[in-house]
């Protein structure tokens, strides 16, 4: 059945290889609903069932096998792969229109991307792993250069190559050197070497943090999210940041599941990655004035988050307070979904504008919301969501993590309290940035008035772009209404991750839903009351009339849009407050004189760690490896000089 | 106890607003003034009631959605807040998230409708008041946080039940310390000198004010209304806190509550009369100084 569904989805990629045909455009996103839709029932019947599916078939290269598994853990990572893949589906056909020939190719690596999360969740091999993972990171390569021609393009999407590979290196030493000691490339097989050997998980651990982390953005590793996606196609920014990054937690998670009982310092480490990712990413998101690159360095916070949901399992697991590494899981995987969701709205949504005013400029915007009510809505209730505001599905997911934080306070070891209060004031920081990156974000957008023309013409996208973005607006919207289910429902995933018996895990979570339960209440009579409240003044501006008038301009009359707020001067006392982390550079030209002519103020918010670690680094490395240049002298004979010395050098070797 | 659910959110729904006329009563007294009506917060609101309101031209339904938002949300607040030893209508595990998040809701809409204006200086009030809150909710978090170390249970109303004299005893520097987390909060969230003026009349220092200046009518009395009943709910987490009467008799337990409240009152009004604003540039180390001496409350409890 599952198989089926890859197979499908790979037929039809090849579909699309047809690029001239005009056709291409409505095969790739046939072929993208339809696959993602058959394989998200599937998903949802391997959830719903309980059970483990398996495919094996016979490989005909050596060293590996074809051996596909989903289980709980599997089938709830396929959730945001297939469908945000199916929204994507729905969006990109109109937000590609008119892009020519370069479209084909995007549909078509899109699908390919779509296709490799998916094999990668699904493999149950180290090999078949390995080689999805690198189709997986080559595909969104393409996808990002698909604006090839302008140079700020080529330089992000070949950050983006180097740092992915950097990742894929630690990947393939972990899988070397434990499937050289398991003598099979077979995950259970693994799994019998690293149970009874501390020393060994603990390697390869650290190994899989570095690998999948820098996959999944954390900080240092984070530098390449900022760059990549404000430059690819907006449906694919939201894939990538809604699925691709959330597949490095998944790795994370399934080597976790092989390995044996974690120690405490596993749990800590994971919480400090998780707690200053979090912290570092949304500082960098409140400085931002690109509007994508913003959301990128919300993705980077929200990893952030994820990582302390599972720390804290981790930590709890080690201490054997069950009920604590439950809801620490149950948190970080919820914030998976979530995230695919509010994030991949964003995406489209920040998509949408592109398309619409021609600018992701934050200070090139403004007043959006009235040219575009439905876009705009959403955006909304996107923007909500991922501040983690009642009553949206943001809010389930940081209360299970608050939840989490204060259950760890009242346990009686002192390190577990300690770390529920750094949970607990990371989120509260983190919270409190996101509301006001959020507010920035959406307030500059869609509020006040255009500040450009462009803005100012703006229209409302087509109506697949307003659906795509409208069902993820309604998701937000559902899983916060039904919280306690949504909390209910991770209870297989859960066991899976944790490796906890099943009707604890069911207990543990029950512990949290009920009270859930009874938030939404609160947020019922919430609704009511604000219900009520806008009755009554509804009910008296109808007899008491509005009128309508300038704004308050502290009695100057000729306010023009360019005197509204800017997004740089909202973010400015948080940007100076944290100036130790946020290096923004300013360029000031005040006015002078009695008579002041031109005065300029620019500021640029680069990122210090790649201008100041990588950079640096990389000079030297490219200095080091340009020695070698010496044996590449660029004439053929040489090669084949070359080819036949490792040939007879082989042969001696042989003959030994 | 079970039975007392209506008396925290009947008490903040009546009262709230006379604790802002008790505050500038007492500042009138200190200045030697005769001072406004005990009553005028009232009539103020009312008055707003009345009236009909006055929109910006940019303004989209956002801005009008601001106010309701904000005011629905402290509402449904009530319902989670115990008032001294009496118990909220609603209690559970981790409620103190929810108010936590309730907060958050109404700040990010009042923010948002203040951006909806597009006016130069209400975008200045809102960056500021982002920001601050940004460092207020870590401290409000520590503070909460120490309460539930101290005693044992991580639910607003059993956290409060459980504060007695004993407890004082038991946890007299971490409870302490945590009373003036929670006082400053009480300064930092209410527009409070030293923080805030909320009589200043020049735009460019305000911070709460200043986002609501083009609101009016029921729109204004919704802002007003509601500011009231946020001081009341920073307040009763603080006096809850340090009136630790117990009695299980409401009448007891309620009326020191009130008493409570009104010196709270008192003193806010005190402390406006006696203290100049901070500069702004110092208002993030007076919320961070207060966040830090929870969390020292919180390592005294545990060593």
């Amino acid at each position: 059945m599952l198989s089926l569904a890859l197979l499908f989805l790979g037929g039809l990629i090849a579909i699309v290889f047809r690029r001239r045909v005009g056709l291409a455009q409505s095969f790739g996103q046939i072929g993208a609903i339809s696959g993602s839709a058959l394989g998200l029932f599937a998903a949802i019947r391997v959830l719903i069932d309980g059970g483990v599916q398996q495919v094996s078939a016979a490989w005909p290269m050596p060293g590996g096998g074809l051996h596909l598994q989903v289980d709980a853990l599997s089938a709830f990572f396929l959730l945001p792969v297939f469908g945000l893949s199916v929204v994507t589906g729905v969006y990109g056909r109109s937000y590609l229109a008119g892009r020519g020939e370069g479209s084909a190719a995007t549909w078509f690596h899109l699908n390919l991307l779509t296709a490799a999360m998916a094999l990668v969740i699904t493999a149950h091999d180290g090999l078949l792993f390995l080689l999805a993972w690198e189709i997986m990171a080559l595909s969104p390569f393409f996808l990002v250069i698909f604006d090839d021609r302008t140079a700020s393009v080529r330089h992000a999407a070949w950050t983006y190559l180097a740092a992915t590979h950097l990742g894929t290196v630690f990947l393939l030493v972990l899988f070397v050197l434990v499937g050289g000691l398991a003598g099979t490339s077979d995950f259970s097989g693994y799994a019998a070497v690293l149970r009874d050997n501390p020393a060994l998980s603990s390697a390869v651990f650290l190994l899989a943090v570095a690998g999948f982390g820098s996959k999944a953005g954390i900080v240092p590793a984070h530098v390449w999210l900022p760059e990549a996606h404000p430059v690819a196609p907006s449906h694919a920014s939201a894939l990538m940041s809604g699925a691709m990054i959330k597949v490095g937690i998944y790795g994370l998670l399934r080597i976790l599941t092989l390995l044996g009982p974690p120690p405490t310092w596993w749990g800590w480490l994971l919480i400090a990655i998780g707690a200053s990712t979090g912290v570092v990413g949304i500082l960098y998101a409140v400085a931002q004035h690109d509007l994508k690159r913003l959301l990128a360095y919300s993705s980077v916070e929200n990893i952030g988050i994820i990582l302390l949901g599972i720390g804290v399992g981790l930590l709890g697991l080690a201490e054997g307070t069950v009920t604590l590494a439950v809801i620490g899981f149950a948190a970080g995987l919820l914030h998976v979904l979530n995230h695919a969701m509010f994030k991949g709205l964003l995406f489209l949504g920040a998509g949408a504008v592109q398309h619409a005013a021609h600018s992701l400029e934050l200070d090139r915007l403004g007043g959006l919301l009235k040219r575009m009510p439905w876009t705009g809505a959403a955006f909304l209730i996107g923007a909500a969501a991922i501040v983690g505001l009642p009553p949206l599905n943001g809010f389930v997911g940081e209360y299970l993590l608050f939840y989490a934080g204060f259950f760890g306070l009242v346990q009686a070891p002192v390190n577990v309290g300690v770390a529920g209060l750094i949970v607990l004031v990371a989120m509260g920081l983190i919270s409190g940035l996101a509301a006001a990156c959020f507010a920035k974000a959406f307030g500059i957008v869609f509020l006040g008035t255009a500040r450009s023309r462009e803005a100012e013409e703006a229209h409302e996208s087509p109506g697949p772009m307003r659906w795509a973005v409208a069902i993820l607006a309604l998701l937000c919207v559902a899983i916060g209404a039904a919280a306690p289910l949504a909390v209910s429902a991770l209870a297989g995933v859960v066991a899976t991750a944790t490796g906890l018996p099943p009707a604890g895990v069911r207990a543990s979570l029950a512990s949290v839903a009920n009270p859930l339960g009874a938030a939404v209440v609160v947020f019922a009579v919430m609704v009511v009351v604000a219900a009520l409240v806008w009755a009554l003044r509804a009910w008296r501006l109808r007899r008491m009339g509005i009128r309508r008038a300038p704004v308050w301009g502290c009695g100057f009359q000729q306010p023009t849009s360019r005197m509204q707020y800017t997004a740089s001067s909202f973010a400015q006392p948080l940007t100076t407050q944290f100036r130790l982390f946020v290096r923004n550079r300013e360029i000031l030209i005040p006015p002078s004189g009695y008579f002041p002519a031109a005065s300029s103020y620019a500021s640029d918010s680069g990122d210090p760690f790649l201008r100041l670690l990588f950079a640096p680094s990389f000079r030297w490395f490219s200095r080091v490896i340009s020695r070698m240049n010496v044996v590449q002298p660029g004439h053929i004979h040489v090669y084949v000089l070359y080819l036949a010395a490792t040939l007879v050098a082989l042969l001696i070797w042989a003959s030994l | 106890m079970q039975n007392h659910w209506f008396v925290s959110p009947v008490c903040a729904l009546l009262l709230a607003p006379l604790l802002l006329g008790i505050v500038n009563r007492t500042k009138a007294f200190v200045a030697g003034r005769r001072g406004p009506p005990l009553l005028q917060p009232y009539w103020d609101v009312a008055k707003c009631l009345r009236r009909g309101a006055v929109y910006g031209n940019a303004t989209s339904r956002v801005f009008r959605l601001g106010p309701v938002v904000n005011l629905a949300s402290l509402a449904a607040g009530l319902l989670i807040l115990p008032f001294g030893g009496i118990a909220a209508a609603a209690s559970f595990p981790g409620d103190l998230i929810v108010l936590v998040g309730l907060f958050a809701l109404g700040r990010f809409a009042i923010v948002l409708a203040a951006l909806d204006t597009g006016s130069s200086f209400e975008g200045m009030g809102a960056s500021r008041e982002v920001h601050f809150a940004a460092l207020a909710e870590p401290a409000l978090l520590v503070a909460l946080a120490t309460l539930v170390r101290v005693t044992g249970v991580f639910s607003l109303t059993p956290v409060y039940g459980a504060i007695t004299i004993a407890t004082w005893a038991h946890a007299l520097p971490t409870l302490a310390l945590v009373a003036v987390t929670f006082l400053v909060l009480e300064l930092v969230e209410n527009t409070r000198i030293p923080v805030d003026d909320p009589t200043t009349h020049l735009e460019l220092t305000m911070i709460h004010e200043v986002m609501v200046l083009d609101h009016s009518g029921p729109d204004l009395a919704y802002i007003q209304y509601a500011a009231a009943l946020k001081m009341w709910m920073l307040g009763s987490l603080f006096v809850g806190l340090v009136v630790p009467v117990r009695s299980g008799n409401p009448w007891l337990d309620g009326g020191a509550a009130l008493l409570g409240m009104a010196v709270l009152a008192v003193a806010v009004g005190m402390v406006e009369s006696a203290m100049a604003r901070y500069r702004l540039v110092q208002v993030p180390q007076f919320i961070v100084g207060a966040a830090t001496l929870s969390a020292v409350a919180f390592i005294v409890f545990l060593v």
